[in-house]
């Protein structure tokens, strides 16, 4: 039963808890960072910055607790395209809204 | 027909002695099964990527539109309650984790122990996020008929946040609007915490099973494809946190 577990085309990678370890503390690190920048008035940097932590944030869980790094390309396209279709959507959205009626509600 | 399926079954009869009971027929091996399984579980994350990517992009738009009625909305969250929780949340991501790799090492009390961690975690959310739509229930900052804006056309009348934020009053017209930010305050949050509801259900069940060994055998897409699950909803939050409490707090 376990010996065919071993030999597959595409072998099963366990992420080690090390690994979920690290990331588990960055995870706090970049909590504790964004809470910390929310109280510098930074003006409209606000938001970029906290936004490029969440992202950050959600990139790592994504890479190592959800194993995408560890996947198969069908996955690791999967994720690229739907991250690419929000974005895409999001920006269409924005287009038509600026270009409209912005101002004009 | 009837030919047909006895012939099936004689076929798995035969094929149940040379692979594990849980490989799936039309399956050439477990690693491709588990592989589909994971590829399916991404495309319906991808549909809960466009669900609560609706619901982002609304928040994107009316704030641009209404700024300063969402920055004084947004002044009523309470950030410490918003950090703890993350906190539990991202140790709850991690504890789930943790299980992934028991049931992947095939280590059952590890397993058991960690879901009942991550099981306690997600209750640990749900309560303090119940302290906080407490307290906006009790100002009135519920969308509908008692909506209050008393504490935007004249901040001074709520001196907790006045003190910390000191907002200036706002028009009635524009205090009219904060109530779309509790609106899309609570439909955002609360539709996380419906996901956090039903993971902490299917969570029990994986408790039960995971005691009579169900996913310690070799046999761990069930464990996987709730870890992906909640992982999901742990982005989620992270996204919720930075966008409804924290980057409005300078005008």
């Amino acid at each position: 039963m376990s010996e065919q577990v071993q030999h597959g085309e595409h072998e099963h990678h366990i992420v080690s808890p090390k690994v979920y370890v690290i990331v588990f503390f960055a995870l706090l690190v970049g909590t504790a960072a964004t809470v910390w920048a929310s109280y510098v008035d930074l003006g409209l940097w606000n938001p970029i910055i906290a936004l490029a932590i969440a992202c950050t944030k959600a990139t790592l869980v994504v890479l190592f607790f959800m194993h995408v790094k560890y996947s198969t390309k069908l996955t690791k396209l999967t994720v690229a395209a739907g991250i690419f279709m929000f974005l895409t959507l999001v920006s269409m959205t924005l287009a038509d809204y600026i270009s409209r009626a912005w101002g004009n509600w | 027909m009837p030919d047909s399926t006895q012939i099936a079954h004689g076929a798995s009869a035969d094929a149940h002695s040379e692979h594990p009971p849980y490989l799936r027929h039309h399956f050439e091996s477990t690693e491709q099964q588990a592989d589909a399984a994971g590829f399916a579980m991404w495309l319906f994350l991808l549909t809960e990527v466009m669900f609560f990517g609706g619901l982002f992009t609304a928040y994107l738009i009316y704030r641009n539109w209404y700024y300063p009625a969402f920055v004084a909305a947004s002044h009523q969250l309470n950030v410490f309650w918003g950090t703890l929780n993350t906190v539990v949340l991202i140790s709850s991501s991690f504890t789930m984790a943790m299980g992934v790799w028991c049931a992947e090492t095939r280590r059952k009390s590890g397993l058991v122990l960690c879901l009942i961690l991550t099981f306690i975690m997600g209750l640990g959310f749900l309560g303090i996020k119940s302290i906080e739509y407490r307290e906006k229930i009790e100002k009135h900052h519920v969308p509908g008929f008692h909506y209050s804006m008393q504490s935007f056309l004249d901040p001074a009348s709520d001196p907790e946040v006045f003190k910390e934020y000191h907002d200036k009053p706002l028009a009635p017209d524009m205090a009219v609007h904060t109530e779309l930010y509790f609106s899309l305050y609570f439909l955002m949050t609360g539709m996380h915490a419906l996901h956090m509801i039903i993971g902490i259900g299917i969570l029990g069940f994986m408790i039960y099973r995971a005691q009579v060994g169900a996913y310690t055998s070799g046999h761990t897409t069930f464990v996987m494809n709730f870890g992906l699950y909640w992982h999901f909803v742990d982005i989620i939050w992270i996204y919720l946190f930075a966008l409804l409490y924290l980057i409005s707090r300078h005008q």
